[in-house]
Protein backbone atom coordinates (compact mmCIF):
# COMPACT_ATOMS: atom_id res chain seq x y z
CA UNK A 1 0.00 0.00 0.00
CA UNK A 2 1.46 3.36 -1.02
CA UNK A 3 1.15 6.61 1.15
CA UNK A 4 1.85 8.38 -2.12
CA UNK A 5 -0.56 11.29 -2.50
CA UNK A 6 -2.59 11.50 -5.53
CA UNK A 7 -2.95 15.00 -7.23
CA UNK A 8 -6.25 14.67 -6.71
CA UNK A 9 -6.45 13.02 -3.32
CA UNK A 10 -9.16 13.91 -0.61
CA UNK A 11 -8.36 14.89 2.93
CA UNK A 12 -10.40 13.46 5.18
CA UNK A 13 -10.26 16.89 7.08
CA UNK A 14 -12.35 17.97 4.38
CA UNK A 15 -14.45 15.57 3.02
CA UNK A 16 -17.08 17.50 0.98
CA UNK A 17 -14.29 19.71 -0.57
CA UNK A 18 -14.20 19.64 -4.21
CA UNK A 19 -14.29 15.44 -4.80
CA UNK A 20 -12.16 14.90 -7.95
CA UNK A 21 -14.08 11.58 -8.58
CA UNK A 22 -14.01 9.89 -11.40
CA UNK A 23 -18.21 10.00 -12.49
CA UNK A 24 -18.29 7.01 -13.83
CA UNK A 25 -17.28 5.17 -10.67
CA UNK A 26 -19.90 6.88 -8.85
CA UNK A 27 -22.38 5.99 -11.36
CA UNK A 28 -24.68 3.81 -9.00
CA UNK A 29 -25.11 0.32 -10.44
CA UNK A 30 -28.36 -0.80 -9.18
CA UNK A 31 -27.86 -4.53 -9.29
CA UNK A 32 -29.81 -7.43 -7.92
CA UNK A 33 -28.47 -9.81 -5.25
CA UNK A 34 -25.68 -11.48 -7.50
CA UNK A 35 -24.29 -8.27 -8.18
CA UNK A 36 -23.92 -8.39 -11.98
CA UNK A 37 -24.91 -4.70 -13.46
CA UNK A 38 -27.96 -5.32 -16.02
CA UNK A 39 -29.05 -3.82 -19.06
CA UNK A 40 -32.41 -4.04 -19.42
CA UNK A 41 -34.10 -6.14 -22.38
CA UNK A 42 -36.37 -3.79 -24.53
CA UNK A 43 -39.77 -5.32 -23.23
CA UNK A 44 -38.35 -5.44 -19.46
CA UNK A 45 -37.49 -1.41 -20.06
CA UNK A 46 -41.08 -0.35 -21.32
CA UNK A 47 -42.31 -2.22 -18.31
CA UNK A 48 -39.51 -0.47 -15.84
CA UNK A 49 -40.89 2.73 -17.50
CA UNK A 50 -44.26 2.53 -16.93
CA UNK A 51 -43.23 1.91 -13.32
CA UNK A 52 -41.12 4.09 -13.12
CA UNK A 53 -43.30 6.93 -14.50
CA UNK A 54 -46.47 6.36 -12.42
CA UNK A 55 -43.95 6.70 -9.19
CA UNK A 56 -42.49 9.65 -10.62
CA UNK A 57 -45.52 12.00 -11.67
CA UNK A 58 -46.91 11.27 -8.32
CA UNK A 59 -44.15 12.00 -6.69
CA UNK A 60 -43.55 15.77 -8.51
CA UNK A 61 -47.61 15.92 -7.34
CA UNK A 62 -47.17 15.10 -3.69
CA UNK A 63 -43.97 17.40 -3.64
CA UNK A 64 -46.65 20.27 -4.60
CA UNK A 65 -48.28 19.79 -1.01
CA UNK A 66 -44.68 21.22 1.07
CA UNK A 67 -46.08 24.05 2.93
CA UNK A 68 -49.52 23.86 1.81
CA UNK A 69 -50.51 20.81 3.95
CA UNK A 70 -53.39 21.43 6.63
CA UNK A 71 -50.34 20.60 9.25
CA UNK A 72 -46.87 20.82 9.87
CA UNK A 73 -46.69 16.60 10.16
CA UNK A 74 -48.86 16.23 6.65
CA UNK A 75 -46.43 18.73 5.02
CA UNK A 76 -43.42 15.93 6.17
CA UNK A 77 -45.23 12.99 5.99
CA UNK A 78 -46.59 13.77 2.40
CA UNK A 79 -42.55 15.42 1.45
CA UNK A 80 -41.37 11.85 2.56
CA UNK A 81 -43.81 9.65 0.97
CA UNK A 82 -43.06 11.65 -2.63
CA UNK A 83 -39.33 11.24 -1.57
CA UNK A 84 -39.68 7.37 -1.39
CA UNK A 85 -41.36 7.40 -4.84
CA UNK A 86 -38.93 9.42 -6.19
CA UNK A 87 -36.68 6.91 -4.88
CA UNK A 88 -38.42 4.08 -6.79
CA UNK A 89 -38.86 6.15 -10.01
CA UNK A 90 -35.09 6.33 -9.94
CA UNK A 91 -34.23 2.94 -10.00
CA UNK A 92 -37.05 1.97 -12.26
CA UNK A 93 -35.68 4.73 -15.17
CA UNK A 94 -32.43 4.04 -14.42
CA UNK A 95 -33.34 0.09 -15.46
CA UNK A 96 -35.56 1.70 -17.89
CA UNK A 97 -32.78 3.83 -19.66
CA UNK A 98 -30.19 1.06 -19.65
CA UNK A 99 -31.44 -0.59 -22.83
CA UNK A 100 -31.26 2.56 -24.33
CA UNK A 101 -28.55 4.02 -23.40
CA UNK A 102 -30.42 6.80 -21.47
CA UNK A 103 -29.69 8.13 -17.91
CA UNK A 104 -32.43 8.59 -15.39
CA UNK A 105 -32.61 12.56 -15.94
CA UNK A 106 -32.65 12.26 -19.57
CA UNK A 107 -36.23 10.22 -18.84
CA UNK A 108 -37.18 12.22 -16.45
CA UNK A 109 -36.55 15.74 -18.52
CA UNK A 110 -36.55 15.43 -22.03
CA UNK A 111 -39.35 13.45 -22.80
CA UNK A 112 -42.13 14.88 -23.96
CA UNK A 113 -45.55 14.11 -22.96
CA UNK A 114 -46.95 11.57 -25.56
CA UNK A 115 -43.38 9.92 -24.17
CA UNK A 116 -44.61 9.00 -20.86
CA UNK A 117 -46.58 6.56 -19.77
CA UNK A 118 -48.15 7.01 -16.66
CA UNK A 119 -51.46 6.10 -15.59
CA UNK A 120 -54.02 9.06 -15.35
CA UNK A 121 -55.01 8.12 -11.68
CA UNK A 122 -51.42 9.61 -11.06
CA UNK A 123 -51.47 13.01 -13.59
CA UNK A 124 -55.17 13.90 -11.30
CA UNK A 125 -55.00 16.98 -9.46
CA UNK A 126 -53.93 17.48 -6.19
CA UNK A 127 -57.74 18.96 -5.24
CA UNK A 128 -58.07 19.51 -1.87
CA UNK A 129 -56.52 17.46 1.22
CA UNK A 130 -59.18 14.51 0.40
CA UNK A 131 -58.63 14.09 -3.24
CA UNK A 132 -55.12 13.68 -2.36
CA UNK A 133 -55.32 11.25 0.36
CA UNK A 134 -58.19 9.60 -1.84
CA UNK A 135 -55.51 9.50 -5.04
CA UNK A 136 -53.17 8.37 -2.35
CA UNK A 137 -54.90 5.42 -0.66
CA UNK A 138 -55.91 3.94 -4.60
CA UNK A 139 -52.35 4.45 -5.56
CA UNK A 140 -50.69 2.76 -2.11
CA UNK A 141 -53.16 -0.22 -2.48
CA UNK A 142 -52.50 -0.40 -5.80
CA UNK A 143 -48.15 -0.49 -5.62
CA UNK A 144 -48.25 -2.49 -2.36
CA UNK A 145 -50.43 -5.45 -4.53
CA UNK A 146 -47.86 -4.73 -7.53
CA UNK A 147 -44.33 -4.61 -5.61
CA UNK A 148 -45.74 -7.53 -3.31
CA UNK A 149 -46.15 -9.64 -6.40
CA UNK A 150 -43.04 -8.00 -8.13
CA UNK A 151 -40.96 -9.52 -5.63
CA UNK A 152 -40.68 -12.10 -7.14
CA UNK A 153 -40.11 -11.81 -10.49
CA UNK A 154 -38.29 -13.48 -12.97
CA UNK A 155 -35.97 -10.09 -13.76
CA UNK A 156 -33.60 -9.98 -10.69
CA UNK A 157 -33.32 -6.17 -10.97
CA UNK A 158 -36.77 -5.36 -11.57
CA UNK A 159 -37.18 -8.41 -7.90
CA UNK A 160 -34.69 -6.07 -6.24
CA UNK A 161 -36.39 -2.87 -6.28
CA UNK A 162 -39.75 -4.31 -5.66
CA UNK A 163 -38.46 -5.25 -2.44
CA UNK A 164 -36.83 -2.61 -1.42
CA UNK A 165 -40.15 -0.28 -2.48
CA UNK A 166 -43.07 -2.73 -1.01
CA UNK A 167 -41.97 -1.77 2.62
CA UNK A 168 -41.99 1.80 2.32
CA UNK A 169 -45.48 2.00 0.25
CA UNK A 170 -46.64 -0.09 3.15
CA UNK A 171 -46.36 2.41 5.64
CA UNK A 172 -47.68 4.77 2.75
CA UNK A 173 -50.85 2.42 2.72
CA UNK A 174 -51.28 2.75 6.41
CA UNK A 175 -50.88 6.64 5.73
CA UNK A 176 -53.66 7.12 3.71
CA UNK A 177 -55.82 4.70 5.31
CA UNK A 178 -56.06 6.44 8.34
CA UNK A 179 -56.44 9.62 7.00
CA UNK A 180 -59.73 7.90 4.74
CA UNK A 181 -60.72 7.31 7.76
CA UNK A 182 -60.23 10.43 9.63
CA UNK A 183 -62.16 12.50 6.97
CA UNK A 184 -64.87 10.43 6.54
CA UNK A 185 -65.40 9.89 10.20
CA UNK A 186 -64.71 13.62 11.24
CA UNK A 187 -66.81 16.55 10.32
CA UNK A 188 -69.44 16.95 8.27
CA UNK A 189 -67.28 19.15 5.73
CA UNK A 190 -64.60 16.37 5.89
CA UNK A 191 -66.58 13.82 5.10
CA UNK A 192 -68.53 15.66 2.17
CA UNK A 193 -65.35 16.76 0.92
CA UNK A 194 -63.77 12.81 0.96
CA UNK A 195 -66.82 11.44 -0.93
CA UNK A 196 -66.41 13.86 -3.67
CA UNK A 197 -62.72 12.97 -4.20
CA UNK A 198 -64.16 9.42 -3.94
CA UNK A 199 -67.04 10.25 -6.66
CA UNK A 200 -64.04 11.89 -8.87
CA UNK A 201 -61.09 9.74 -8.66
CA UNK A 202 -62.48 6.53 -8.82
CA UNK A 203 -63.16 6.37 -12.47
CA UNK A 204 -59.25 6.04 -12.74
CA UNK A 205 -59.01 2.49 -10.74
CA UNK A 206 -59.84 0.74 -13.58
CA UNK A 207 -56.98 1.75 -15.79
CA UNK A 208 -54.48 0.42 -13.56
CA UNK A 209 -55.55 -2.94 -13.52
CA UNK A 210 -56.20 -3.39 -17.29
CA UNK A 211 -54.08 -5.44 -19.41
CA UNK A 212 -52.13 -4.72 -22.23
CA UNK A 213 -49.90 -6.91 -24.59
CA UNK A 214 -46.85 -6.10 -23.84
CA UNK A 215 -47.45 -7.20 -20.31
CA UNK A 216 -48.33 -11.06 -22.42
CA UNK A 217 -44.55 -11.35 -23.58
CA UNK A 218 -42.85 -10.87 -20.68
CA UNK A 219 -44.94 -13.19 -18.31
CA UNK A 220 -41.93 -13.67 -15.98
CA UNK A 221 -40.82 -10.27 -15.68
CA UNK A 222 -44.41 -8.63 -15.02
CA UNK A 223 -47.31 -9.34 -13.27
CA UNK A 224 -50.86 -9.53 -15.36
CA UNK A 225 -52.76 -5.88 -13.78
CA UNK A 226 -55.85 -7.79 -14.17
CA UNK A 227 -54.53 -10.14 -11.86
CA UNK A 228 -53.70 -7.77 -8.70
CA UNK A 229 -57.29 -6.64 -8.90
CA UNK A 230 -58.44 -8.72 -6.21
CA UNK A 231 -55.83 -8.10 -3.89
CA UNK A 232 -56.56 -4.65 -4.03
CA UNK A 233 -60.73 -5.30 -3.58
CA UNK A 234 -59.90 -7.18 -0.58
CA UNK A 235 -57.52 -4.23 0.87
CA UNK A 236 -59.46 -1.24 0.12
CA UNK A 237 -62.58 -1.91 -0.15
CA UNK A 238 -63.06 -2.82 3.72
CA UNK A 239 -61.19 0.47 4.33
CA UNK A 240 -63.89 2.07 2.35
CA UNK A 241 -66.74 -0.18 4.93
CA UNK A 242 -65.33 1.35 7.85
CA UNK A 243 -65.04 4.51 6.59
CA UNK A 244 -69.00 3.97 5.74
CA UNK A 245 -68.29 5.65 2.33
CA UNK A 246 -70.04 3.41 -1.11
CA UNK A 247 -67.61 2.49 -3.56
CA UNK A 248 -68.79 4.31 -6.79
CA UNK A 249 -70.19 2.56 -9.49
CA UNK A 250 -71.01 2.93 -13.10
CA UNK A 251 -68.35 5.44 -14.33
CA UNK A 252 -65.11 4.58 -15.76
CA UNK A 253 -62.41 6.91 -17.35
CA UNK A 254 -60.85 6.37 -20.96
CA UNK A 255 -57.48 5.96 -19.50
CA UNK A 256 -54.49 5.29 -22.61
CA UNK A 257 -51.29 6.48 -20.39
CA UNK A 258 -49.36 3.00 -21.44
CA UNK A 259 -49.81 3.80 -25.17
CA UNK A 260 -48.62 7.96 -24.39
CA UNK A 261 -52.39 9.13 -24.44
CA UNK A 262 -52.72 11.81 -21.53
CA UNK A 263 -55.20 13.90 -20.13
CA UNK A 264 -54.97 17.71 -19.75
CA UNK A 265 -53.22 17.52 -16.35
CA UNK A 266 -50.06 15.69 -17.61
CA UNK A 267 -48.77 18.74 -19.55
CA UNK A 268 -48.54 21.20 -16.95
CA UNK A 269 -46.99 18.93 -14.26
CA UNK A 270 -43.69 18.31 -17.08
CA UNK A 271 -43.77 21.91 -17.91
CA UNK A 272 -42.74 22.52 -13.78
CA UNK A 273 -40.88 19.42 -13.48
CA UNK A 274 -38.64 19.98 -16.57
CA UNK A 275 -38.11 23.52 -16.92
CA UNK A 276 -35.29 23.64 -14.96
CA UNK A 277 -33.52 21.12 -16.87
CA UNK A 278 -34.65 22.24 -20.29
CA UNK A 279 -33.11 25.83 -18.79
CA UNK A 280 -29.97 24.77 -18.58
CA UNK A 281 -28.91 21.38 -20.67
CA UNK A 282 -26.11 19.71 -19.34
CA UNK A 283 -26.19 21.15 -16.29
CA UNK A 284 -25.81 18.51 -13.07
CA UNK A 285 -26.51 18.75 -9.46
CA UNK B 1 -20.12 -8.47 10.27
CA UNK B 2 -17.63 -10.42 8.38
CA UNK B 3 -15.28 -8.39 6.01
CA UNK B 4 -16.02 -10.37 2.87
CA UNK B 5 -12.76 -11.05 0.67
CA UNK B 6 -12.14 -12.06 -2.84
CA UNK B 7 -8.59 -12.29 -3.39
CA UNK B 8 -7.15 -13.58 -6.52
CA UNK B 9 -3.82 -12.83 -7.67
CA UNK B 10 -4.04 -9.25 -8.44
CA UNK B 11 -1.75 -8.74 -11.62
CA UNK B 12 0.21 -5.48 -11.49
CA UNK B 13 -2.07 -2.74 -11.77
CA UNK B 14 -1.11 0.89 -12.75
CA UNK B 15 -1.40 2.60 -9.63
CA UNK B 16 0.93 2.62 -7.35
CA UNK B 17 -1.10 0.45 -4.29
CA UNK B 18 -1.01 -3.01 -4.28
CA UNK B 19 -3.75 -4.36 -2.70
CA UNK B 20 -4.81 -8.03 -2.41
CA UNK B 21 -3.70 -8.75 0.99
CA UNK B 22 -6.08 -9.59 3.77
CA UNK B 23 -4.56 -7.36 5.70
CA UNK B 24 -5.29 -4.03 3.60
CA UNK B 25 -8.78 -5.37 3.08
CA UNK B 26 -9.16 -5.04 6.67
CA UNK B 27 -7.75 -1.83 6.73
CA UNK B 28 -9.85 -0.73 3.41
CA UNK B 29 -12.91 -1.98 5.12
CA UNK B 30 -12.08 0.09 8.26
CA UNK B 31 -11.71 2.99 6.73
CA UNK B 32 -15.03 2.81 5.23
CA UNK B 33 -16.83 1.63 8.23
CA UNK B 34 -15.72 5.22 9.84
CA UNK B 35 -17.64 6.91 7.60
CA UNK B 36 -21.06 8.56 8.94
CA UNK B 37 -24.34 8.79 7.85
CA UNK B 38 -24.46 12.51 7.50
CA UNK B 39 -28.54 13.30 8.91
CA UNK B 40 -27.46 11.20 11.94
CA UNK B 41 -23.52 11.69 12.93
CA UNK B 42 -23.01 9.10 15.55
CA UNK B 43 -23.75 5.62 13.14
CA UNK B 44 -21.23 5.00 11.38
CA UNK B 45 -22.46 3.31 7.93
CA UNK B 46 -21.36 0.05 9.39
CA UNK B 47 -23.69 0.54 12.25
CA UNK B 48 -26.34 1.26 10.08
CA UNK B 49 -25.99 -1.86 8.26
CA UNK B 50 -25.44 -0.29 4.98
CA UNK B 51 -21.98 -1.19 4.55
CA UNK B 52 -22.23 -5.02 3.13
CA UNK B 53 -18.91 -5.94 1.76
CA UNK B 54 -15.28 -4.32 1.00
CA UNK B 55 -13.01 -6.65 -1.67
CA UNK B 56 -10.79 -6.44 -4.16
CA UNK B 57 -11.43 -7.37 -8.00
CA UNK B 58 -8.78 -6.94 -10.19
CA UNK B 59 -6.74 -4.76 -8.42
CA UNK B 60 -9.67 -2.21 -7.32
CA UNK B 61 -11.26 -2.13 -3.69
CA UNK B 62 -15.16 -2.21 -4.44
CA UNK B 63 -17.00 -1.29 -1.81
CA UNK B 64 -20.42 -2.03 -1.73
CA UNK B 65 -23.37 -0.51 -0.33
CA UNK B 66 -27.28 -0.89 0.88
CA UNK B 67 -29.64 2.24 0.60
CA UNK B 68 -32.14 2.34 3.49
CA UNK B 69 -34.36 4.16 1.80
CA UNK B 70 -35.10 4.27 -1.56
CA UNK B 71 -35.25 8.01 -1.85
CA UNK B 72 -32.30 8.64 0.92
CA UNK B 73 -30.52 11.63 -0.21
CA UNK B 74 -28.42 10.74 2.73
CA UNK B 75 -26.76 8.20 -0.28
CA UNK B 76 -24.86 10.28 -2.70
CA UNK B 77 -22.75 12.19 0.79
CA UNK B 78 -22.13 8.60 2.11
CA UNK B 79 -20.93 7.13 -1.31
CA UNK B 80 -18.29 10.46 -1.36
CA UNK B 81 -17.59 9.80 1.93
CA UNK B 82 -16.32 6.54 1.40
CA UNK B 83 -14.42 6.96 -2.00
CA UNK B 84 -13.15 10.47 -0.52
CA UNK B 85 -11.82 8.86 2.57
CA UNK B 86 -10.34 5.33 0.81
CA UNK B 87 -8.66 7.71 -1.64
CA UNK B 88 -7.05 9.90 1.10
CA UNK B 89 -5.93 5.86 2.81
CA UNK B 90 -3.62 5.15 -0.28
CA UNK B 91 -6.41 3.05 -1.79
CA UNK B 92 -6.49 5.45 -5.16
CA UNK B 93 -8.96 2.67 -7.11
CA UNK B 94 -11.80 2.39 -5.91
CA UNK B 95 -15.32 1.37 -6.93
CA UNK B 96 -18.54 1.80 -5.01
CA UNK B 97 -21.69 0.14 -6.02
CA UNK B 98 -25.40 0.26 -4.25
CA UNK B 99 -27.25 -3.26 -4.12
CA UNK B 100 -30.87 -3.36 -3.59
CA UNK B 101 -30.94 -6.92 -2.82
CA UNK B 102 -31.57 -7.96 -0.21
CA UNK B 103 -33.12 -4.80 0.54
CA UNK B 104 -31.91 -3.04 3.95
CA UNK B 105 -33.69 -3.63 7.05
CA UNK B 106 -33.41 -2.73 10.46
CA UNK B 107 -32.13 -5.97 11.67
CA UNK B 108 -29.10 -5.10 10.60
CA UNK B 109 -28.55 -1.95 12.68
CA UNK B 110 -25.79 -3.47 15.45
CA UNK B 111 -26.20 -3.29 19.03
CA UNK B 112 -23.88 -0.96 19.40
CA UNK B 113 -25.48 1.48 16.52
CA UNK B 114 -28.96 1.16 18.67
CA UNK B 115 -27.17 2.25 21.68
CA UNK B 116 -25.26 5.08 19.68
CA UNK B 117 -28.70 6.24 18.73
CA UNK B 118 -30.26 6.18 21.93
CA UNK B 119 -27.65 8.36 23.59
CA UNK B 120 -27.73 10.67 20.55
CA UNK B 121 -31.76 11.22 21.33
CA UNK B 122 -33.10 8.78 18.90
CA UNK B 123 -35.17 6.20 20.12
CA UNK B 124 -34.04 2.63 18.52
CA UNK B 125 -36.30 0.36 15.88
CA UNK B 126 -38.09 -1.53 18.84
CA UNK B 127 -38.79 -5.45 17.65
CA UNK B 128 -37.61 -7.19 14.16
CA UNK B 129 -39.16 -5.89 10.79
CA UNK B 130 -42.06 -8.67 9.80
CA UNK B 131 -41.67 -11.03 6.85
CA UNK B 132 -42.54 -9.82 4.16
CA UNK B 133 -46.17 -10.94 3.88
CA UNK B 134 -49.37 -9.94 3.74
CA UNK B 135 -49.54 -8.06 6.71
CA UNK B 136 -52.71 -9.59 8.36
CA UNK B 137 -55.18 -6.49 9.46
CA UNK B 138 -58.12 -8.44 11.18
CA UNK B 139 -59.67 -5.58 12.66
CA UNK B 140 -59.38 -2.80 9.81
CA UNK B 141 -56.17 -1.04 9.28
CA UNK B 142 -55.10 0.21 12.70
CA UNK B 143 -51.98 -2.22 13.62
CA UNK B 144 -50.78 -3.11 17.37
CA UNK B 145 -47.18 -1.54 17.58
CA UNK B 146 -44.80 -1.93 20.46
CA UNK B 147 -44.38 0.34 23.04
CA UNK B 148 -41.53 3.26 21.99
CA UNK B 149 -39.30 4.09 25.17
CA UNK B 150 -38.10 7.60 25.44
CA UNK B 151 -34.85 8.07 24.99
CA UNK B 152 -34.54 10.67 27.50
CA UNK B 153 -36.11 9.05 30.98
CA UNK B 154 -37.20 5.62 29.72
CA UNK B 155 -40.82 5.84 29.56
CA UNK B 156 -43.02 3.24 27.47
CA UNK B 157 -45.81 6.17 27.94
CA UNK B 158 -45.24 7.27 24.81
CA UNK B 159 -47.57 8.63 22.10
CA UNK B 160 -47.11 9.06 18.02
CA UNK B 161 -47.28 12.28 16.76
CA UNK B 162 -46.37 11.46 13.51
CA UNK B 163 -45.80 8.61 11.50
CA UNK B 164 -43.15 10.26 9.14
CA UNK B 165 -40.46 12.43 10.90
CA UNK B 166 -37.49 14.45 10.45
CA UNK B 167 -36.07 12.18 7.56
CA UNK B 168 -37.50 9.32 5.73
CA UNK B 169 -36.24 6.54 8.47
CA UNK B 170 -37.89 8.70 11.37
CA UNK B 171 -41.37 9.13 12.80
CA UNK B 172 -42.01 11.66 15.50
CA UNK B 173 -43.28 10.66 18.93
CA UNK B 174 -43.90 12.21 22.13
CA UNK B 175 -43.48 11.53 25.70
CA UNK B 176 -46.23 11.65 28.30
CA UNK B 177 -44.06 11.81 31.48
CA UNK B 178 -41.39 13.95 30.13
CA UNK B 179 -43.00 15.62 27.89
CA UNK B 180 -40.16 15.38 25.39
CA UNK B 181 -40.47 15.01 21.58
CA UNK B 182 -38.37 12.52 20.22
CA UNK B 183 -37.27 10.71 17.04
CA UNK B 184 -37.98 7.08 16.95
CA UNK B 185 -36.12 5.24 13.96
CA UNK B 186 -38.87 3.17 12.24
CA UNK B 187 -38.78 -0.70 12.07
CA UNK B 188 -38.10 -1.43 8.25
Amino acid sequence: MTTEPAPDTVTAADPHGDVAVDRRELSAELIGAAGDATTAAPDVAEYALWLGDDSLILAQQLGRWISYAPELEEDVALGNIALDLLGHARSLLHYAGSASGRSEDDLAYWRGESEFRSAWLFEQPNGDFAHTIVRQLIAAHYLFELYSRLTASADRTVAAIAAKAVKEVDYHRDHADQWLLRLALGTDESRARVTVALADLWPYVDELFHDEPLIDRIPDVAVQPSALRWGFDQAVLPVLAEAELEQPRGFSSSGGGRRGVHSEYLGPILAEMQVLAREHPGASW
Amino acid sequence: MTTTRDIRSAGEIGTASEIGSARDIRTAWDLAASVVDPEIPVLTIEDLGVLRAVEEVDGRVRVTLTPTYSGCPAMDAIRDDVVGILRAGGFLDVEVRLVLAPAWTTDWMSEVGKQKLREYGIAAPSGHAAALGRSARPAGPVRVALAVKCPHCNSLHTSELARFGSTSCKALYECLDCLEPFDYFKVL
